[in-house]
């Protein structure tokens, strides 16, 4: 019977699964897999940044509260990377994550993961690159939900 | 959406006289209120109707008094029972329209210009991928696939919005929903709690493809920006250029080739289009002024 490891769900990520094999072995050292029902939260706004997720399955929502309820501002699902705060200091979530379908994900320890990073550089450098091609495109694709492109029109 | 189409039904197509400039009188017999500032308007004809358009052509609507404009066919008679236009108010003659109750009378031209060429993409995948008020020229394909699914591959339909309360034909795209082995999803720009779908760029429905990339027809309208992040995507992804079809949406006025409103580069939209393939689109749409 074959086991499935956690580093072998790292390697079926899209946005892992080019990295060097001991690139995939340092990162599932500190990896979980784990199941999340709805209502439950990935992160809180304004608390400790000590991991962030890979979605396999499943859909959260990206949201911040307010005095109103909880303001949706996007969804992510299957493949998509959840959480760079852990990156930066203070290390800590700007927005709520809340499971809003059965999801499965992998989690990461991100103190286990930017220790490594510390120590190999070369290893940083290219997790890092992989993290910084997530935040472009979501900038971009941010950039150009703003521009409200079904708001306009033929105005005849 | 089924009309009553009584007696209405009876008239028989015929040479226009005095050509493509002169409308026909059609009677709005059914009015549809689909969004805020959407609505379907099904008309049929008082006088002998207009050729049978096909999906992906247009018509030039005209609001006596108010002036014409040019709209997609968003059903087909032949299917419908009725000619039906989905119409955003936006401007005064649009808005005109869209204030229209059963018993009005229109003028109708055409149908003019190019359509989606379903039958060629039978054989393979189809991906159609409809942006706001794009999703009305779309419904007319959407229905052919549906209604000869055996024919295509794997067919996805993905839908993108502005909000939940934006988002046109809800009753139909659940229908959709619950044909077997087609894909459809759907994604708001914007959205409160209690939206349950997903909320980004439509082009967070392409990852992952929901068909083959290299075996697949794609069917493309919306926003201009959004037909070029979409197409551009997709030939990323491997998808053949000849074969994402794309609706462009210009100021059409004549609808004849004649005055030249809608030119883009060298193309009259409205006789070499709507529908062109992104092989000839993407260019003209990557020259920053023309």
């Amino acid at each position: 019977m074959n086991t499935i490891t956690i580093r072998d769900l790292l390697a079926e990520q899209a946005v892992l699964h080019d990295l060097p094999a001991a690139d995939l072995d340092l990162i599932a050292g500190c990896a979980r897999n784990q199941y999340f029902t709805p209502g439950a939260f990935l992160a809180r706004e304004d608390t400790d940044a000590n991991q962030f997720f890979v979605i396999r399955e499943g859909k959260v929502a990206l949201e911040m509260h307010s005095p109103t309820g909880s303001l949706l501002m996007e969804t992510l699902g299957r493949g998509e990377l959840v959480g760079w705060s852990w990156l930066f200091e203070p290390y800590r979530w700007v927005f709520d994550v809340e499971v809003v379908a059965p999801t499965r994900a992998i989690v990461i320890d991100s103190a286990c993961l930017r220790d490594k990073c510390d120590a190999d550089a070369e290893f940083g450098y290219r997790l890092m690159k992989r993290f910084a091609r997530v935040i472009a495109d979501r900038l971009q694709t941010t950039r150009v939900r703003l521009l409200d492109l079904y708001g306009g029109g033929n105005a005849r | 959406m089924p009309v009553d189409v009584g007696a209405l039904s009876q008239a028989e197509p015929v040479d226009r006289l005095g050509g493509p400039m002169v409308p026909t009188r059609y009677e709005v017999v059914s009015r549809h209120q689909e969004t805020a500032d959407s609505v379907t308007l099904a008309l049929m004809p008082v006088d002998a109707p207009i050729a049978d358009p096909t999906p992906g052509q247009f018509t030039m609507l005209y609001t006596f008094g108010v002036g014409e404009i040019p709209i997609s066919v968003s059903g087909c008679p032949q299917r419908e029972g009725a000619l039906l236009h989905t119409i955003r108010g936006v401007g005064a003659t649009s808005r005109a329209l869209c204030a229209l109750e059963p018993g009005a009378v229109v003028g109708v031209r055409g149908p003019f210009g190019v359509g989606w060429d379903v039958s060629a993409a039978e054989g393979s995948d189809v991906l159609i991928v409809a942006g706001g008020i794009g999703l009305a020229p779309l419904r007319p394909v959407i229905r052919e696939v549906l209604t000869h699914r055996d024919r295509f591959g794997r067919v996805a339909i993905l839908i993108g919005a502005r909000t939940p309360g934006e988002l046109l034909y809800t009753e139909q795209i659940a229908q959709w929903r619950s044909v077997p082995d087609v894909h459809v999803d759907v994604t708001v720009d914007a959205a409160t709690r209690g939206w349950s779908g997903n909320v980004g760029l439509i082009t967070m429905l392409l990852d992952p493809l929901p068909v083959t990339a290299t075996a697949a027809s794609v069917f493309l309208c919306g926003p201009e920006v959004m037909i070029r992040v979409t197409s551009r995507n997709l030939v990323d992804a491997g998808t053949d250029p000849d074969r994402i079809f794309v609706s462009l949406e210009r100021n059409m006025h004549c609808a004849i080739r004649q005055c030249g409103h809608c030119q883009l580069g060298p193309l009259f939209v409205c006789a070499d289009g709507p529908v062109v393939t992104w092989t000839a689109a993407g260019p003209l749409l990557a020259v920053r002024r023309w």
